[in-house]
């Protein structure tokens, strides 16, 4: 069974209902649970749940010492961008403390932002900057697509032995999807086959996974099959699941909302290359946003980012090239 | 709240013990460059000058309070009961450390011994301690926690976002500023604004509307009093002070940076080797916290000249069993490297 529920929903459903189950899981953050009409706060109380000054370092450094020291704390940064504030907390003590420890501690948190808003945020809050953490060993990354994928991830964050970035997508806030009902988990590391399909496989996350949809819908009226794969979390990636799919459809196209060179789809395209050369009839191609900030007036936004129709257009251009070699 | 503990005679030679084995510990460390070079890899820095600071404050702590020091950190859990053999081993990158090598001089780790590791990046530590004082008052544990770090550390943002945020939440911690005189290579009169201005780094608590205070930091007993005083304040749930504890480092900042395969040696301190300020430096040996407090408890009659001897040499063997134990452990195969990435 499962409800409709909202992306923006879900995830705080999956933190209420994670901590009823465990008493250690904390929530705090920058305007968070200001009133006691917040229900968080009337549920937990001012121990577990806290409004934190604007002071990144501290929030999140502060969940580091607690985590070492017995709580799993989630950490609400609203905007990814505000992670950038805090990196040395996110990338070099997080992940690194079990490790320089030799194992005798762990980490368990989650550091929760929204990203990717377009919507006239312009240029320092609205990028996508996951790829500054897609290579930390020690540190895992999720970004779901839909609300289904949102809960089950928030959940198995906070169960995590480990520290999470946790990437909602701001644009995917209000849709709706299904959720089953319950003990509702995703296990890290395992794509999701969106949409299956046999000429081409579309790789994508967060917002990306709606506009692959809608492009492999259009494609579909044109008589091509596409297959759209979300990898769900970055870090572990699921190459396997990716690989696969190559092997069946022989084609591959990376939509990424990053930039290229900073985008998920660089690392997924080398893994490819090494591992998938010989299944695929065409080159790889990347459809990302343009190597720019995000403009903020709106055709300049529009301009720079990937599209339905700029992700149809990569599919027809694979396609194309196979006959071409042929 | 915790009473006040009275200081007994055991308790006085406790202190003056755990003294003698923090500044033998680190002199064998500063030796082992000497001789046997190239076995220390990388930074490793050391604490002596800061051991009536480190053992003072950690006398006050009860039973399962946490300490959480920067990356000049192997005074604490020496005295927390940490195996010095292990932490020598670490020190040496050699299979038998305390974190199986993965760690190094900058960051032990112990959580058994109630130390639950450091960062090796100026003043973040400050924000972990913080986040175990939330901890803390969170499960109701009735510990607390003590954060030492340097008066470099003082300038970070970190430093200042984590006291106002322990003020506003009322955590239980106690910030022990070791004003040393140097942040790294830089004498403080470059770098401190109240220093600049005449007034003391306790200054800093009046930002968070906090209790702060200046402590001789060479005399063990003036800092446990302050200490006990702000332990008890935490404890009761009034939250965070700021103490600041001024001494001397007696060492340089670090061993000097080379590049292999040029080993690495212990440099003259910074006061002579950058600023040729030598007659600082003299007075300040000679200011050393270790003998004043020894000629203080023998003159009160606590210890006797062959309580002293009896003292040095224990530490001494101790740390050569730690010296030989450390040379003698393998160094970790190299296939261990991929653990302990993921919990």
């Amino acid at each position: 069974m499962a409800r409709e529920m909202m992306y923006g929903e879900a995830i705080a459903t999956a933190i209420m209902e994670e901590m009823e189950r465990d008493s250690s899981v904390v929530f705090y953050g920058q305007n968070l649970a200001m009133t006691e009409r917040d229900p968080f706060l009337r549920k937990f109380g001012k121990k577990r749940v806290r409004i934190a000054p604007i002071s990144e370092t501290a929030e999140t450094g502060v969940a580091v010492g607690a985590a070492m020291t017995g709580l799993r704390p989630i950490v609400e940064l609203w905007m990814s961008e505000f992670m950038l504030v805090a990196f040395d907390e996110l990338i070099n003590e997080a992940p690194r403390l079990r490790y320089m420890s030799g194992g005798q501690v762990k980490v368990p948190l989650v550091f929760k932002a929204g990203y990717g808003f377009a919507a006239g945020w312009a240029g320092q809050h609205s990028n996508c900057v996951y790829h500054t953490m897609m290579g930390v060993p020690g540190l895992k990354i999720a970004l779901p697509s839909t609300a289904g994928d949102a809960k089950g991830l928030m959940a198995a964050a906070i169960r995590d032995d480990n520290p999470v970035v946790y990437l909602h997508h701001y644009m995917l806030t209000l849709d709706k999807g299904p959720v089953p009902e319950g003990d509702h988990v995703v296990p890290f590391g395992v794509a999701d086959i969106k949409r299956e399909g046999t000429d081409v496989t579309i790789v994508a996350t967060g917002w990306m996974v709606k506009k692959s949809l809608a492009a492999a819908e259009l494609l579909a009226q044109q008589g091509v099959s596409a297959e759209v794969v979300d990898p769900r979390t970055l870090a572990p990636l699921d190459v396997e699941t990716i690989l696969k799919s190559v092997k069946k459809t022989g084609r591959l196209v990376l939509v990424d909302q990053a930039t290229r060179h900073a985008s998920a789809a660089a690392i997924i395209a080398a893994e490819m290359a090494e591992h998938g050369l010989k299944a695929l009839k065409a080159p790889v191609k990347m459809v990302t946003a343009l190597d720019t900030s995000i403009p903020f007036s709106e055709p300049l936004e529009t301009y720079v980012l990937p599209s339905e129709e700029k992700i149809v257009a990569a599919v027809k251009s694979v396609i194309a090239k196979q006959a071409a070699t042929v | 709240m915790a009473k006040k503990k009275a200081l007994t005679k055991d308790r006085l030679i406790w202190m003056y013990t755990e003294m003698v084995r923090v500044r033998e510990f680190e002199t064998r460390v500063k030796r082992t460059f000497v001789e046997h070079p190239g076995v220390i890899r990388g930074h490793t820095h050391l604490g002596d000058g800061a051991e009536a600071t480190i053992v003072g404050a950690l006398a006050t702590r009860e039973k399962n309070d946490l300490a959480m020091p920067s990356y000049r950190c192997h005074g604490y859990p020496l005295v927390l009961g940490t195996s010095p053999r292990k932490m020598m081993a670490e020190i040496y990158g050699r299979q038998d450390g305390l974190c199986g090598g993965f760690g190094g001089s900058m960051h032990l780790a112990d959580p058994q011994h109630h130390f639950p590791g450091t960062s090796g990046i100026i003043g973040q530590a400050i924000t972990h301690a913080t986040g175990a004082a939330l901890t803390a008052q969170v499960k109701d544990t009735g510990q607390v926690i003590y954060c030492f770090f340097g008066d470099g550390a003082a300038k970070q943002g970190a430093f200042f976002e984590s006291l106002n945020l322990a003020a506003v939440w009322k955590l239980p911690i106690v910030y022990i500023l070791e004003n040393n005189h140097y942040q790294a290579y830089t004498h403080i009169g470059l770098e401190d604004a109240n220093y600049i201005a005449g007034d003391p780094l306790s200054k800093k608590a009046e930002a968070f509307s906090i209790p702060g205070v200046t402590v001789d930091g060479t005399d063990p007993l003036k800092v446990y009093a302050a200490v006990q005083k702000a332990a008890d304040r935490a404890r009761s749930g009034k939250g965070p002070s700021l103490i600041e504890a001024k001494f001397y480092r007696l060492s340089a900042h670090g061993n000097a940076i080379t590049v292999p395969p040029v080993p690495t040696q212990f440099p003259e301190h910074e006061a002579v080797e950058v600023y040729g300020k030598k007659a600082e430096f003299a007075a300040a040996v000679k200011n050393d916290p270790i003998p004043r407090f020894r000629a203080s408890l023998v003159r009160k009659g606590i210890l006797k000249n062959a309580d002293v001897k009896q003292i040095e040499e224990k530490a001494q063997a101790e740390m050569q069993d730690a010296v030989e134990f450390a040379l003698a452990s393998p160094p970790p195969r190299g296939e261990e490297a991929v653990k302990h990435v993921y919990a």
